[in-house]
Parts: structure tokens; C-alpha cells; sequence
């Protein structure tokens, strides 16, 4: 039994983020592994033995003090998760977080959880479209991005990527996300799992391996990849 | 000829040029030249309709809502209107400066981002305010940013303009605080209410203390009777309230509007909200409320929002979906006759559809769609709704990807069989492409299609 933690859903979820549990609860079941959906509400604890799979999304801009403020509380179960084997995969607002801070337009900051080295800046425009990502190894990454936030990763931080089209996490330094050990950082929703079914597996993966299981069998992705070439081939053609 | 009558004259020839030379564009080209001509012209031309100007907006409805306001005024009062889509301040712009000579009230539908700007410039009478949904973020940026221009817009209203709001709404009521001349439009009938707040809901926090709210009744997305469990804040009383609501299908429903019995012709509970609203416009402009409530049964929806095509021996009923919570209402008045049927969906992924089609992910598929016989998936993004399908549970030999429109079109007919429904769910632009094609087709249409004022 694996268990999916969607955090603060009903303020996180604005760019269709629920997609991302439908996602893997489907992935899972198809497979015949059994899996449990488990949402954390404002003010409650995460249980760091029991959450495999820790999802926060985006939400709107006046939540995000709100989120923020919960969200930090919950610091030291977050990293005691990832720790213990469980994942965490933070889209938009939820990648900000994972930062230092967030720096507004008048000096003003908003701090985050800091589990990964790196801060963002408010930006004057927003950054939106569909991106194109390159995560080596042959993996590409598609989606939709849009964020005010420039997103800037402390110097060992690695990134999901590189951005083939699109802006990524600043629209200056070409690249998209971040990883650490147990986290996945991006700005790209579309949601982000159904047209990249890898990140999807990989995720997936782990949380089956923290509870003794094997490989994950293969899936007919036939579709999902007929969908994201469509998605590569329109964030290319719009390259801005 | 003055100078600007010269002007408006010119934009006008302009105007129905382009309509004669087949080019299209005659709904908005007249209103972009004119404004270059002459930037107020806009305040020029409203200052001349003898009994002002109303203006309707709304994520949802807008078009509907304005069309049925205008069919309950228009028998009094000669009413000047803008075209469907048309609904930016150029669409205005060319709307007046092609008005019937007799018209004594302009009645526009705005774009909720072009709202404030029209607003400012005209002084509207009245204005009506539907709901506020997520629709088009990569457009329109959040909810938050138009509401916030709502309310500096509505700050700066003239205080004898009457407002008529969603109270259902919370982000719309709120509109209301500190002014008069508020009329507050909603619903008042726990047999037609949702069990919960779907997935697909908005603004479900207080806008005054942050705390949750709790609905005693949820009727569509985060609309209903609402109120804040910390605060006390919660919907303003109703001075139009819609009651005993009875669906019938896709027939419509009947209902009561303020206590007055009504039947309203186009289906689903969003359109119990776009009458009431539209209602209490007509009411708040003069039209007796026996006369507007009985109008109503002679309404049938605007071209394309609601339309059934006979396509031989077999139909199509093509319902349009923009946003989780549109798409969710369609479903949900479709659901019965889905069951065991043909369904198209397509999804589009133009500007006027919007870019990011991440939304079909907060609509409720998994509800309705298994059930279905068959599901054709069309549209620039028709891989994406098929994937969005295959997550709904879908079964991959009922699902099929038919990329081209008018081939899907004619694919649903097909396995709709004779004397079978296929039934039609098309983004915007995709609409506009489906009715080409069934045009093309010669298929007649055995309702009436309401023409573009």
C-alpha cells in the first residue's frame, strides 16, 4: 500500500494539479498495486512514516501567504519524509516553496520551507506558454508554464532540465526545475504527469521500493507520448 | 458633416465593406477604426442613447445572459446590442457606431477584462455581474486580478448605477459592499443543490477573515448560499430569488423568478442563473416584472451555445465547454442521455479557446464519460482529451482520435446510427469550425439560430 499526500488541495490545485494524483492513482492501479489518497489539510501534521508520495501544487497569488505560512510548520516532517524514502514533487507555487524565500517588488519577503537551495524573485511580466524541456538521458519534459516568479537555483542545485523552448524557471538561464535526492521542483503543469509518464514511473518507483515492492511493470504509453509530441511540437513552433 | 459624424460614417462603410467582400471582420473593424479616428468616441456615442447603457459580464454566460435580457427589454424598448464574441471595447465601439436609428438603450456583453475600461468610459445605467470562474489563466492571469478590477471598476461607478450581482458568488457579491442600488440575484432551492463543492470549485475561502466557507447549498462550481463558519459574512439576502426549479432534460426547466412563474427553453441549472440574472435586469430598466417573467418561455439560445442539427436520419446536440465548471454543467445535463451513447469532444488550443489546456483535468469526466458507448476525442489537442479520457476510465476500444474536426464530426455521426444522438462537445473556435462544416454540409438546423444583432 502506497500513500499519496496531496498538500492543502483545496487552495493548492489551480492548474488542474489534481490531474497529477489522478495520474499515479491510475498508473498504480493498472498495475494492481494498492494506493491510498490522503490529503493534508491546513493545520494538520503529515505523518512522515506514513506519506510516499508528497504532491504540492499551485495556487492562487492571495493564498500564497496562507500556504506559506502552513507550509513552513511543516518543515521538519517534510525533510524527515524525504529522508525515510518518500518523494516530493512541487509544481509553481509549490516549487517556490521548496526555496529560501520569495522576494517581492518592494523588498518584502516571504520565506519558504528551504529544503532546496534556491530563491525566487517577483518578476514584472508573467512567463506563459508551453515549454519543452530537455532532461538528458534522452527524457524531454512538456507542459505549460505560468509564473511571475523568477526562479534562481544556489550553485549545487541541480535542475529537472534545460530548456529547449519556453522560459523555465527565469527566462535568463536556460533552465527548468530542480532535483534533489527526493524532490522534483518544476514549473511546468498541464498537468505535469499525464504527458510525462517517466517522472510519473519514477516517482512511482520509489514509493514502491520504500514498501518492499519490485520493479514497476511497463504500460501501453502509446497515448501519452502521441500527446506529448503534440505538446513538443506546439512549444516549438511558438518559441517566443 | 461635422467632423465626427464624418467619422462614424467612414468607420461604418468600413464596416459593412468588409462584410460584402466576405472578409469578416465587420463585427469589430468598424469600432477598432473608429477609436483611431476618434478615441471617445465611445463616451460620444453612448451619451446619445436616450435611456443609457447596461453592460453584462461573467466567466460563464455572458452571451446567453445578454441575449435573454435583451429578447425581455426589446419588445418595450429598442435595444442596441453587440455580436456574440464581439465583446471587447473595439466589439462595443462598432456595435454603436452601427446602432439602429431608433435604438434608446445599448445593451453590451463585455469581456471581463475589457470590463472596467468600457465601464469607465460609458457610465453604464446598469450592470450586471454573473460568476467568476477560472477560465483562460494563460489569457486573463488569475481570478484575484479580475475581481480586484472589478471592484476598483465598481469603486469608481457612479453611485446612481444599479448593479445587479450573483449573491451566489461570494467574489461577486462582495461588489456590493458599502453601495446602493444593489440588486442581489440567486438561487433558493435545495432540490436542484449539489452534494458537495466540486473539485473544479473557486473562491472557497472568506474574503474578509480567510476562514473556509460552508455552503448550505452548492448549485454549479463555488455558487450557492454561502457563508463564512468564523466571521458571520455569508450571502447577501436575495432581492431576486430563483425557486422551485424543475429541469426537464434537455427541454429546459421551469422555475420562479421572485414568485413568478416561468419556463426557460435551454437546459441545465446554469441557465436557471443566466435567467434570473437576466430577469432582474430587465426589471431594474423598466420592463414589468408579470411581462418579463412570462417572456422568457419565448427565448431559445444564442447561435451555438445550445444547438441540435438533423443531420438525416440521425441529430447532433452540441453543447459548448470552456472551463472546468461550464464543462462539468454541460456533463451533468447530458448525463442521461450520454449513457450508452456517442459522444465528440473537442478541444482546441487557439488564443479564444485559450492556450493552456490543463483544465480538462478539474473537469468531472470520470462522472459520465465510462458510461458512454463511444467517445471520439477531435481538436488540435485531441491527443490530450483522449489521455484525459484514458485517465477517466475510458475503455481504450471505446476511445478513438479523430485529429480533423469535420472527420470526427462525420465519424460520430456514423456510429450514432440511424435515427441516434451523436452528442457534441466542442471548445469555442472548435464550435465555429463544427457549424462550418455542418453548413458546408447543407445540414439544416430545426431550431432557430438567433443572428448576430
Amino acid at each position: 500500500m502506497i500513500t499519496i499526500v496531496p498538500v492543502y488541495p483545496s487552495l493548492l490545485s489551480i492548474y488542474a494539479d489534481r490531474g497529477n494524483v489522478r495520474v499515479l492513482v491510475q498508473r498504480a492501479a493498472w498495475r494492481g498495486i494498492a494506493v491510498r489518497v490522503e490529503p493534508l489539510g491546513l493545520g494538520e501534521t503529515l505523518d512522515p512514516a506514513r506519506a510516499d508520495l508528497i504532491l504540492i501544487g499551485g495556487g492562487q497569488d492571495r493564498d500564497q501567504l496562507l500556504v506559506a505560512d502552513a507550509l513552513r510548520t511543516q518543515t521538519s516532517q517534510l525533510r524527515a519524509a524525504v529522508d525515510d524514502g518518500a518523494s516530493i514533487l512541487a509544481v509553481c507555487g509549490g516549487f517556490q516553496l521548496l526555496g529560501h524565500r520569495y522576494r517581492g517588488h518592494h523588498g518584502d519577503e516571504m520565506l519558504g520551507t528551504g529544503l532546496v537551495d534556491l530563491e525566487t524573485i517577483a518578476g514584472d511580466t508573467r512567463l506563459i506558454g508551453n515549454v519543452l524541456v530537455d532532461c538528458g538521458e534522452g527524457r524531454t519534459m512538456v507542459g505549460f508554464e505560468n509564473h511571475a516568479g523568477r526562479t534562481f537555483l544556489g550553485s549545487d542545485t541541480r535542475p529537472l532540465g534545460s530548456v529547449v523552448a519556453g522560459a523555465g524557471n527565469n527566462g535568463a538561464d536556460g533552465l527548468e526545475g530542480c532535483r534533489a535526492p527526493g524532490i522534483i521542483g518544476t514549473y511546468v503543469h498541464g498537468p505535469l504527469l499525464p504527458k510525462n509518464p517517466w517522472i510519473a514511473d519514477e516517482l512511482l518507483a520509489r514509493a514502491v521500493a520504500r514498501r518492499g515492492g519490485g520493479a514497476l511493470a511497463p504500460l501501453d504509453d502509446a497515448l501519452e507520448l502521441q500527446a506529448a509530441a503534440g505538446a513538443a511540437r506546439i512549444a516549438r513552433a511558438e518559441r517566443r | 458633416m461635422p467632423l465626427f459624424a464624418a467619422k462614424a460614417a467612414a468607420a461604418r462603410t468600413l464596416g459593412s465593406l468588409s462584410r460584402r467582400s466576405g472578409r469578416g471582420g465587420g463585427t469589430t473593424l468598424p469600432g477598432r477604426a473608429l477609436l483611431r479616428l476618434a478615441p471617445d468616441a465611445i463616451e460620444r456615442m453612448a451619451a446619445r442613447l436616450p435611456d443609457g447603457v447596461a453592460l453584462v459580464s461573467a466567466t460563464n454566460g455572458k452571451t446567453t445572459t445578454a441575449a435573454l435580457a435583451a429578447a425581455l427589454i426589446q419588445p418595450d424598448l429598442a435595444v442596441c446590442r453587440n455580436a456574440a464574441g464581439a465583446n471587447l471595447t473595439s466589439g462595443v465601439a462598432s456595435a454603436l457606431v452601427s446602432r439602429p436609428a431608433a435604438a434608446r438603450l445599448g445593451l453590451f456583453e463585455v469581456d471581463e477584462f475589457a470590463l472596467p475600461e468600457v465601464a469607465a468610459r460609458i457610465g453604464p445605467r446598469a450592470v450586471l455581474l454573473g460568476n467568476l470562474f477560472r477560465d483562460q489563466l494563460d489569457r486573463y492571469g488569475e481570478l484575484e486580478l479580475i475581481a480586484r478590477r472589478w471592484r476598483e471598476m465598481v469603486d469608481r461607478l457612479p453611485v446612481t448605477t444599479t448593479l445587479v450581482l450573483c449573491a451566489d458568488d461570494p467574489l461577486v457579491a462582495a461588489l456590493g459592499e458599502g453601495r446602493e442600488n444593489v440588486v442581489y440575484v440567486g438561487l433558493d432551492d435545495p432540490s436542484v443543490a449539489l452534494a458537495g463543492l466540486p473539485h473544479a470549485a473557486d473562491s472557497i475561502t472568506c474574503r474578509r477573515c480567510g476562514a473556509a466557507l460552508v455552503y448550505d447549498a452548492v448549485y454549479l462550481g463555488h455558487l450557492g448560499a454561502w457563508r463564512c463558519g468564523d466571521c458571520g459574512t455569508g450571502r447577501p439576502p436575495l432581492t431576486v430569488a430563483a425557486t422551485e426549479i424543475r429541469p426537464r432534460g434537455l427541454a429546459g426547466s421551469s422555475l420562479r423568478l421572485d414568485g413568478r412563474p416561468a419556463t426557460l427553453a435551454l437546459p441545465g441549472i446554469y441557465n436557471a442563473y443566466n435567467a434570473a440574472g437576466a430577469y432582474a435586469l430587465a426589471v431594474a430598466l423598466g420592463v414589468a416584472p408579470e411581462t418579463a417573467a412570462d417572456r422568457i418561455g419565448g427565448f431559445r439560445a444564442p447561435f451555438g451555445r445550445f444547438e441540435r442539427i438533423a443531420a438525416g436520419d440521425r441529430e447532433a446536440v452540441l453543447l459548448l465547454i470552456k472551463n472546468p465548471a461550464g464543462a462539468n454543467e454541460a456533463l451533468r445535463t447530458l448525463a442521461p442521455q450520454i449513457t450508452g451513447g456517442v459522444v465528440l469532444l473537442v478541444l482546441n488550443d487557439r488564443i479564444a479557446d485559450g492556450r493552456d489546456v490543463s483544465w480538462i483535468w478539474d473537469v468531472d469526466f470520470e462522472d459520465v464519460l465510462p458510461a458512454a458507448r463511444h467517445v471520439v476525442c477531435s481538436g488540435t489537442r485531441a491527443a490530450d482529451i483522449a489521455l484525459r479520457c484514458r485517465y477517466a476510465d475510458v475503455e481504450p476500444a471505446r476511445l478513438e482520435v479523430v485529429v480533423d474536426p469535420a472527420a470526427a464530426f462525420d465519424r460520430a455521426l456514423a456510429l450514432a446510427e440511424a435515427g441516434g444522438t451523436a452528442y457534441v462537445l466542442p471548445t469555442y473556435t472548435a464550435m465555429l469550425e463544427l457549424q462550418r462544416t455542418a453548413t458546408a454540409r447543407g445540414l439544416v438546423r430545426p431550431y432557430w439560430e438567433e443572428r448576430a444583432p
